[in-house]
C-alpha cells in the first residue's frame, strides 16, 4: 500500500511539474510579453523598464525557477489590472467555485448513479431507455445554451429562481444543474456498465446461492464492485467541471474563480490567468490522486498485496 | 465423420457476415437516423452558396428582429422564415453558412488530434514497457489541464482565428484517443494472429499497419465521431465566449452569445441556432454509437 | 438403500429463448439422491449438467424457463415456492460449489465477512458464534492458520484454498444436500484429488446428500454411489457406480468408458476409443434417441418416436435404449 501511495504520489508531483512549464510557458506565447504589457504607444525605454520590473529580461529557464519557487509558497505576483497580489483575489473566489463544483456533482451523482443502477438492474426496460435517451441528450446538448435555456424558462418565464450572482443558495440551482447535467451521461453510463457486468459475475451467483436477500445482493455485492471506476470518472469528471465552471459561471455571473479567469482574459492579466490554469490543474491532480486512494480503500486488491 | 443430427426442426442457416452486418446497420434505428441527420447538414453545408435565400453578412438595419414564421406578430414574414438577427441579418441564412464553420472545425480538430492520438496511442499499446510509460504521463498531464480555460487563454494570447481555433483545439483533445487506441492496440496485440506475424519475421511497422490498425479501425471511428462532437461543442463555447470564431462570422455559438441579451425578448434567438448545434452533435453521437454497436461482437 | 430420498426429482425441463428457436438444453430429467450418498451426474460439456444444477438451485439465468413433474427436498415441493421462500433454502438446506473459485468469491470482501454472511443470513447467531464456525469449518477442509484467514481477501489464496473456502461456506448451516458444479475443473491435476476426497469425507461426516457434476469419469469410479449419464440434454442411463462401469447398457455410456484408460489393464500404446460425430444442437425438437447419429448401433427405430427408459442388469439401474441389454463380460472395475 505505502508502495503503491509512494509511487502514485511521485507521478503525481511530476505531472505538476511539467504543467507548471506549460502554464509558465503561455507567457511567451503571445510573444515579447513586456511588449505585449506596454501596449502599443510605448517608447523602447517603457519596454526595457518593463523587462527590467518583471524580470522578462533573464534567462527562461531561470525566470521559470524564480516564478516556480515563488508559486509553490502561494505568491503568485501581482494582478496587472487588480493591484492586489494574485493569490489573495484567487483564493477569495476558490470557494464559490468548489461549492459550485460540489453542488453540480452532487447533482449529477444522484440523477445518474440509481438511474445506472436501475437501467443495469432491468436492461432494455422501460427505464433504461429513457436513462439512455437522458444521456445521449445530455452529451448532444451544448453546456451553456442548456444554461441559457433554463435560465429563460425557470428565471424569466417560470419566475423560479434568480438568474444572476452567487449570493444565496437559490443562485446556485440553475448552474449546479447545468454544469452537473453535463457529467451525468458519462457517469450514468459507467454504473451501468459496470453493474451490468458485475452483476453478470460468478461472486453475484454465490451470493444468491447463499440465499441472500436481492437487496444485499444488490448493495452489498453488486454495488460496492461497479462504483470503483465510477470514483475514479467522479473525480475526474470533478475537474472537468471546475475547468468548465468559466462557462457557467460567466453565463449566470458567479462571483468564482471561472468568473476571474474569463475577466482576467478579457483585461490581459497574464499572472492571474497563469495561477488560474495552475491551481485548477493542480487541484484536478490532487483529487484523481485522491480518487486512487479512495479506490485503493474500496478494492482491496490494490490495498492488500 | 458423419454430418450434424437431421432435426425436425432445423435452425436457420448462419447468415454471411457482409448480410449479417447489413441487417445489423438497418436495423438500428439510432444509426440511420444519426447518419440521415448528418449527411443533411453536410449537404446544407456543402450547398449554401446556393440554397441560402440572402448573403448571410448582409445587414439590413430597417428589418431588424423579424421574428421567425410560426409567431403569431404581424411582422413575420416567408422572405426570412427564421427571421432575422438585431443587425437586421437573416437568420435562416447564417444558420446554413454557420454549418461550414461547426464542420470544419470540427473535422479538423478531429483529424489533428486524432493523428496526435492514435500515433501516441499506438505505440504506447504495441511497444508498452517505458514507451508506454511516457504515454500515460503524457496523457494524465493533458488531463490535468482544463480545456476550456486553456482554450481560450491561448486563442486570446495568440490572437483568434478559424485556424488557430482549429489548432488549438486539434491540441488539446487527443487525449480520448490516445487512450482507447492504447487499450485496444493491447488487445490485438496479444492475438494469435500478431503473434504469428511477429514469429514470422515481420516488420513492426508492417504489423502496425496491416495487422494492428484494420483491427482497431472501428474504435477509431467511434472515437472520431465522438472528438468530433466535443470539438464542435467546444468551438461553439469558445465562440460563445467571445474567444473563438470572431464577429461578423455566422458561428453557431457565437450566434448564440450576440443573442443572449435580447433572449429575454426573444427566446427563438438562441433556441435556433441552439437546436441547430444539438442536432449536428447528436446526429454525431448516434452515427458513433452505431458503428460501436453494429461492430461490436456479438452486438444486435 | 432404505433411506428416504433427500431430493427427488422428475420431469425437469429447462427451456431457453433463443434467435432461431428454444433451445431445450435439460429435457425429462429426473433422478432422486438419499441423505448421506453422492450422486455423480456425468457427461461432456453442453450436455446440459450445470443447468441442471443451476435449475435445482432456481438459480437459471432469467431468460431461462423450468418446468418439473416433481421437486421436493426432504419431501417438501420446491416448485410451488416464491423467490423469497426457495432464497430461504438457498445457501441453507440446500447449498452448492461452483466450478470458478477464482472468480466465485467477492474481490471486496474478507473471507471471513463472506463466510459468517452465510450463517447470518439463515440463522440467528451472533457473529462471533458465526466466526467461531467459520474457523472450525476452515479447520475442517484443511486450511492452516484458520483464525487468520478469516481476515484475508480472495485474491491473497490459491486457487485450491478458494475452493476450500467455497466448501466451507457450502457447509456453514449444515444443509441437507450440496450440489457441486465440476468443483476440481479449475484446478491443478494434484488439487483436484485433494478437493475430491475432503469433499467426499466431509459428504460422510455430515450426512449430507452430494450431487456431483463432473466430466471425469475416474473421479466417479472412485467417489460415487449412484450414478447418471447424461448426453444432449437427457439422462441416458442411470445405475449404481459398479452397474454403470462394469455392465454399462447405453452405447454412448460404453463410448465414454472406451475413452479412459484403465491402468493396469490398458496397454501400454494401445489404442483408446473415441466417439465419432458431434452433438446435436438442441434447438427445437428431436423425437429420437438423441444419440442416434453417433451411434454405431442406430436403426429407424431410434429415430421414430420418443425412447423409453428400459431395466438394465439389476435393481435400480436403466437405461434409454431401444437395445437390449448387450451380452459379454462384465468389463473390469476402473477404479484402484
Amino acid at each position: 500500500m505505502l508502495a503503491y501511495l509512494l509511487k502514485r504520489l511521485g507521478i503525481a508531483i511530476l505531472v505538476a511539474l511539467t504543467v507548471s512549464v506549460v502554464t509558465f510557458s503561455m507567457i511567451y506565447l503571445s510573444g515579447d510579453p513586456a511588449l505585449a504589457l506596454a501596449g502599443e504607444s510605448a517608447t523602447e525605454e517603457d519596454i526595457e523598464n518593463i523587462r527590467r520590473f518583471y524580470g522578462y529580461d533573464r534567462p527562461i529557464p531561470v525566470q521559470y525557477l524564480s516564478w516556480l519557487g515563488r508559486a509553490v509558497q502561494g505568491d503568485f505576483g501581482h494582478s496587472h489590472y487588480l493591484r492586489e497580489p494574485v493569490a489573495t483575489v484567487i483564493f477569495e473566489r476558490l470557494p464559490t467555485t468548489m461549492l459550485l463544483g460540489f453542488t453540480a456533482l452532487a447533482f449529477a451523482l444522484a440523477l445518474s448513479v440509481p438511474l445506472g443502477v436501475l437501467a443495469a438492474i432491468r436492461p432494455n426496460s422501460l427505464v433504461d431507455r429513457a436513462a439512455l435517451t437522458l444521456a445521449v441528450v445530455g452529451q448532444a446538448m451544448p453546456s451553456f445554451w442548456f444554461a441559457l435555456t433554463l435560465m429563460l424558462w425557470l428565471g424569466i418565464y417560470w419566475q423560479l429562481l434568480p438568474i444572476t450572482g452567487s449570493s444565496s443558495w437559490a443562485n446556485f440551482v440553475m448552474p449546479s444543474i447545468a454544469l452537473g447535467y453535463y457529467v451525468t451521461p458519462a457517469v450514468m453510463r459507467l454504473t451501468r456498465a459496470g453493474m451490468l457486468e458485475v452483476l453478470a459475475a460468478d461472486y453475484i451467483r454465490t451470493a444468491r446461492a447463499k440465499g441472500l436477500r436481492p437487496m444485499k445482493v444488490l448493495f452489498k455485492h453488486a454495488l460496492r464492485n461497479a462504483v470503483i471506476p465510477v470514483v475514479s470518472l467522479a473525480a475526474v469528471q470533478f475537474g472537468f467541471m471546475l475547468g468548465g465552471s468559466i462557462v457557467i459561471e460567466t453565463i449566470f455571473a458567479i462571483n468564482g474563480l471561472g468568473f476571474l479567469a474569463w475577466e482576467s482574459i478579457q483585461r490581459a492579466d497574464l499572472p492571474m490567468m497563469q495561477a488560474i490554469v495552475l491551481v485548477l490543474s493542480v487541484f484536478y491532480i490532487v483529487l484523481t490522486f485522491l480518487a486512487d486512494m479512495l479506490n485503493a480503500w474500496l478494492d482491496p486488491r490494490i490495498r492488500v498485496v | 465423420m458423419e454430418k450434424a443430427a437431421p432435426m425436425v426442426s432445423l435452425p436457420a442457416p448462419e447468415p454471411s457476415p457482409a448480410a449479417l452486418l447489413r441487417r445489423r446497420i438497418f436495423g438500428h434505428a439510432g444509426l440511420l437516423i444519426g447518419s440521415a441527420v448528418l449527411i443533411a447538414i453536410i449537404l446544407t453545408a456543402l450547398l449554401a452558396p446556393w440554397i441560402a435565400p440572402h448573403d448571410p453578412y448582409d445587414q439590413v438595419l430597417d428589418r431588424k428582429l423579424i421574428p421567425p414564421v410560426w409567431s403569431d406578430g404581424g411582422k413575420a414574414t416567408w422572405v426570412h422564415p427564421l427571421g432575422t438577427d438585431h443587425f437586421g441579418r437573416d437568420y435562416l441564412s447564417r444558420l446554413i453558412w454557420g454549418a461550414r464553420i461547426s464542420l470544419v472545425i470540427g473535422f479538423s480538430a478531429m483529424l489533428i488530434s486524432g493523428v496526435i492520438g492514435t500515433v501516441l496511442g499506438v505505440l504506447a499499446g504495441f511497444f508498452g514497457g517505458r514507451v508506454d510509460m511516457v504515454a500515460n504521463f503524457l496523457i494524465t498531464t493533458r488531463l490535468s489541464m482544463p480545456v476550456v480555460l486553456v482554450a481560450i487563454a491561448v486563442v486570446s494570447l495568440v490572437g483568434s482565428s478559424l485556424t488557430v481555433v482549429i489548432w488549438v483545439l486539434g491540441l488539446l483533445i487527443w487525449d480520448r484517443f490516445a487512450v482507447v487506441m492504447r487499450s485496444a492496440t493491447m488487445q490485438v496485440r496479444n492475438l494469435d494472429f500478431v503473434a504469428a506475424a511477429q514469429a514470422l519475421g515481420c516488420s513492426k511497422s508492417r504489423i502496425v499497419f496491416s495487422e494492428i490498425l484494420p483491427n482497431i479501425a472501428n474504435h477509431l471511428i467511434v472515437v472520431a465521431t465522438v472528438e468530433m462532437a466535443h470539438a464542435i461543442l467546444l468551438e461553439a463555447a469558445l465562440s460563445f465566449l467571445g474567444l473563438g470564431v470572431q464577429p461578423p462570422e455566422p458561428s453557431w455559438g457565437l450566434m448564440i452569445s450576440e443573442a443572449k441579451g435580447l433572449m429575454f425578448f426573444d427566446g427563438w434567438l438562441i433556441a435556433i441556432p441552439g437546436t441547430a448545434l444539438f442536432a449536428l452533435v447528436l446526429s454525431i453521437n448516434l452515427l458513433g454509437d452505431g458503428v460501436r454497436d453494429v461492430t461490436a461482437p456479438g452486438g444486435v | 438403500m432404505a433411506a428416504a430420498p433427500i431430493l427427488e426429482v422428475e420431469s425437469l425441463n429447462v427451456a431457453i429463448p433463443v434467435p432461431a428457436g428454444t433451445l431445450h438444453p435439460v429435457q425429462e430429467v429426473g433422478f432422486r439422491v438419499t441423505r448421506g450418498h453422492t450422486l455423480a451426474i456425468v457427461g461432456e460439456s453442453g450436455c446440459g449438467k450445470s443447468l441442471t444444477s443451476l435449475a435445482l438451485m432456481n438459480l437459471l439465468p432469467p431468460r431461462a424457463a423450468r418446468t418439473a413433474g416433481r421437486l421436493a427436498l426432504d419431501g417438501q415441493d420446491l416448485l410451488g415456492l416464491s423467490e423469497r421462500e426457495m432464497a430461504d433454502i438457498r445457501g441453507n438446506r440446500m447449498s452448492m460449489i461452483f466450478q470458478e473459485p477464482m472468480t466465485s468469491l467477492n474481490p471486496a470482501y474478507t473471507v471471513g465477512d463472506q463466510l459468517v454472511e452465510a450463517e447470518r443470513r439463515h440463522r440467528r447467531t451472533s457473529v462471533t458464534a458465526a466466526r467461531d464456525r467459520a474457523v472450525w469449518l476452515l479447520e475442517k477442509v484443511g486450511m492452516t492458520g484458520a483464525g487468520e484467514r478469516l481476515r484475508q481477501y480472495p485474491h491473497q489464496l490459491s486457487g485450491g484454498l478458494r475452493q476450500r473456502v467455497m466448501i466451507a461456506m457450502a457447509l456453514m448451516c449444515d444443509p441437507d444436500l450440496i450440489i457441486a458444479d465440476e468443483p476440481t475443473t479449475a484446478l491443478d491435476v494434484t488439487i483436484q484429488a485433494q478437493i475430491l476426497h475432503l469433499l467426499a469425507d466431509l459428504q460422510r461426516e455430515f450426512e449430507t446428500g452430494l450431487i456431483l457434476i463432473t466430466h471425469d469419469l475416474g473421479v466417479v469410479a472412485r467417489l460415487c454411489d449412484r450414478v447418471a449419464v447424461m448426453y444432449a440434454g437427457q439422462i441416458v442411463e442411470e445405475g449404481t457406480a459398479r452397474q454403470i462401469f462394469r455392465t454399462p447398457a447405453h452405447p454412448y455410456t460404453r463410448g465414454l468408458l472406451d475413452c479412459i484408460p484403465i491402468p493396469g489393464k490398458t496397454r501400454r500404446g494401445a489404442h483408446l476409443g473415441t466417439i465419432p460425430g458431434i452433438v446435436p444442437s438442441l434447438v427445437g425438437s428431436m423425437p429420437g434417441c438423441h444419440f442416434a447419429d453417433r451411434c454405431p448401433h442406430a436403426s429407424g427405430a431410434c429415430r421414430s418416436g420418443p425412447i423409453a427408459f428400459r431395466d438394465g442388469a439389476g435393481p435400480g439401474h436403466r437405461y434409454r435404449c431401444v437395445l437390449s441389454l448387450p451380452s459379454g463380460p462384465a468389463r473390469p472395475d476402473p477404479a484402484p
